[in-house]
């Protein structure tokens, strides 16, 4: 108990300076949680398109992006035709600008993809989809950000296109999407025959395995992979991933440089209580353990600060009406687990030099100045 | 070689033993010990008298461990001081120390400071709680257990300091000037205080001290000067 007193005792007595250190815990701790939750809500929203109604994912093997990756319009015919397969959708992606929207994200696919059959139609007719070439149906949010009702013709990118339908979705990017034809994709893009994925539905999960085995064997340039894999796996998520630790891990190491301060002047200005303390018999592990509690207490504080901030954060930043479905409040266990452990973690290695500069401390030194 | 010969009994047990200590710093261009020879035996009180700097001080500790002869042997209990492995227990069960600063931890108690060396030592709160209250009963501390430091007279913190010193039983208590910051009529009573409880709890006391009138009330009185015990006086 009074070695716990000792530990905040001094925290107690530098109030400002402890709450600074606190604080830059804990906005580090919040820019982390924000950054890395709503990349990986983004991950969990791209993953959320290719996984509709699906679980495996057939695209070109080593592309770096699915953007670039091409797909046959024979391997979708013959895949599609194998006993084993429930359906197979072949989908193009392509990415378009309009006046004040220079992304928008489009998605070439059939009338029987699962993204047009399940979807909460608000306005138009589903069984209206791929008639005309020049037809689209967009997302809530797309029709919100482009003006477009039902029957008007929107430009975008370099066409003028025909809404026949807006759907209600809670993927953000399909929300913000436009859905083409997958012929008028093909043709639009000028990828004509191909797409950029196969989503495939197969009759019996258990047969994932010889699936892929035989998409390598029928096709060597195209790979099957569960969605699982494929989140773990895709490069641009694994970048994107990086970018959010890096991001957040620079944060932190900013946090750990006040707490190294704060624990610095921590240790000067108190030079003879631990010389005191030594008189009384503290070993050196019970002087650093001191100094470790004291940090480990800035940390704890910062991060349990830092979650509430960047949980509000999240909150208000998914009543924002243009990130509407971009923003997954949803704080992965995990994430806070590590973003807990990683703020400990700087908090003590903030403390390394202060404490081993409080072991060198001699009493009789210490003690000799009045 | 000066020397400085305990008057022991032939019952009294050699508890701290200095032999030729040398000791200097600035790599010796100051040199403050210059061959000490010492013996105190248990229960006895000592006072060492002499000018600022003629290294009473020093000698204190370095019977306590907090700082290493240049040369000679210092023992405590007949086990040599040696900074490195007994230190820890030297300063926990062997010594207690009292400065003429209190030296206490203002943000604490004055009960929470006098735990500090159980703390240390890892003895169990029951058994801490128990010597506190005895202590604090011996001192007339009972009542300002829950007080700040801050909110004690000077006497009352030295005090505290004394009962730190002795929480976890020491065979011997060093004292440097330990009524040195307090006045006459509140030094004569803390000094009371310090004789009685060494006496009862069969402490050996070495006090550095420049009041001759309180040093003469001790067993012995070491005159120091220029590094050297140079008198034996029996008080």
């Amino acid at each position: 108990m009074i070695f716990l007193k000792l530990i905040v005792t001094n925290l107690r007595r530098h109030r400002i300076r402890s709450f600074i250190s606190v604080a830059g815990i804990a906005f580090s701790v919040a820019a982390m949680l924000t950054v890395v939750t709503i990349l990986q809500g983004a991950i969990g929203m791209f993953s959320g398109i290719l996984s509709s109604d699906s679980e495996i994912i057939v695209f070109e093997r080593n592309v770096s992006d699915l953007f670039f990756s091409n797909v046959p319009a024979a391997a979708v015919a013959e895949i599609a035709a194998w006993p084993m397969v429930s359906h197979a959708d072949p989908v193009l992606f392509g990415i378009v600008s309009s006046a004040d929207h220079p992304i928008i994200t489009c998605f070439g696919v059939t009338a029987a993809d699962a993204r047009i059959r399940k979807a909460a139609w608000i306005a138009g007719d589903r069984l209206m989809f791929a008639q005309h070439s020049d037809d689209v149906v967009l997302g809530e949010r797309a029709a919100e950000f482009l003006g477009a009702k039902l029957d008007d013709h929107v430009p975008i990118g370099h066409g003028v296109f025909h809404v026949i339908g807006i759907l209600k979705t809670a993927n953000g990017f399909e929300d913000g999407g436009v859905f083409m034809p997958l012929s008028s994709a093909q043709s639009f893009f000028h990828k004509e025959g191909a797409s950029s994925v196969i989503t495939i539905k197969l009759r019996n999960k258990d047969d994932a395995a010889s699936f892929k085995s035989k998409v390598k064997a029928a096709f060597p340039n195209l790979i099957g992979l569960e969605d699982a894999e494929f989140t773990r796996s895709y490069s641009q998520f694994r970048i994107l991933k990086a970018t959010a630790w890096a991001v957040g891990g620079c944060g932190l190491l900013l946090g750990g440089l006040g707490v190294a301060n704060t624990m610095i002047m921590s240790v000067f200005t108190r030079i003879r209580e631990i010389a005191i303390l030594r008189v009384c018999g503290f070993s050196n592990t019970q002087i650093a353990a001191m100094i470790f509690g004291e940090s480990a207490v800035v940390s704890l504080l910062g991060a349990l600060l830092g979650m509430l901030t960047g949980t509000c954060l999240l909150f208000a930043l998914k009543l924002v009406p243009a990130l509407h479905g971009y923003v997954d409040v949803a704080i992965q266990p995990v994430v806070m687990l590590i973003v807990i452990l990683l703020a400990l973690l700087t908090g003590i290695a903030g403390a390394l030099y202060p404490a081993f500069y409080a072991m060198r401390i001699r009493a009789v030194e210490a003690l000799r100045f009045e | 070689m000066n020397s400085s010969i305990a008057q022991t009994g032939p019952q009294k047990r050699l508890v701290l033993h200095a032999e030729d200590v040398w000791k200097s710093y600035d790599d010796g261009a100051i040199a403050v010990l210059k061959g000490v020879d010492f013996e105190a035996v248990e229960g006895q009180t000592v006072a060492l008298c002499g000018p600022s700097g003629c290294g009473k001080s020093t000698l204190l500790h370095l019977f306590g461990g907090l700082d290493a002869p240049d040369s000679g042997r210092v023992s405590v209990n007949g086990i040599e001081v040696n900074r490195h492995r007994n230190l820890l227990r030297l300063l926990r069960y062997e010594v207690g120390f009292v400065f003429q600063l209190h030296n206490l931890i203002p943000d604490l108690t004055l009960a929470e400071n006098c735990l500090i060396p159980t703390v240390a030592a890892g003895i169990d709160h029951r058994t801490a709680q128990a010597r506190l209250l005895e202590l604090a009963e011996r001192t007339g501390l009972t009542d300002r257990l829950g007080h700040r430091i801050q909110k004690l007279s000077g006497g009352e913190r030295q005090r505290t300091a004394l009962c730190r010193a002795l929480m976890n039983k020491p065979k011997i208590l060093l004292a440097d000037e330990p009524t040195g910051s307090l006045d006459e009529h509140t030094s004569g009573a803390v000094f009371e205080l310090l004789l009685d409880i060494v006496a009862t709890e069969g402490v050996t006391l070495v006090m550095a001290t420049h009041d001759r009138a309180l040093a003469a009330r001790c067993d012995r009185l070491l005159e120091m000067h220029d590094g050297r015990i140079h008198e034996r006086v029996s008080a």
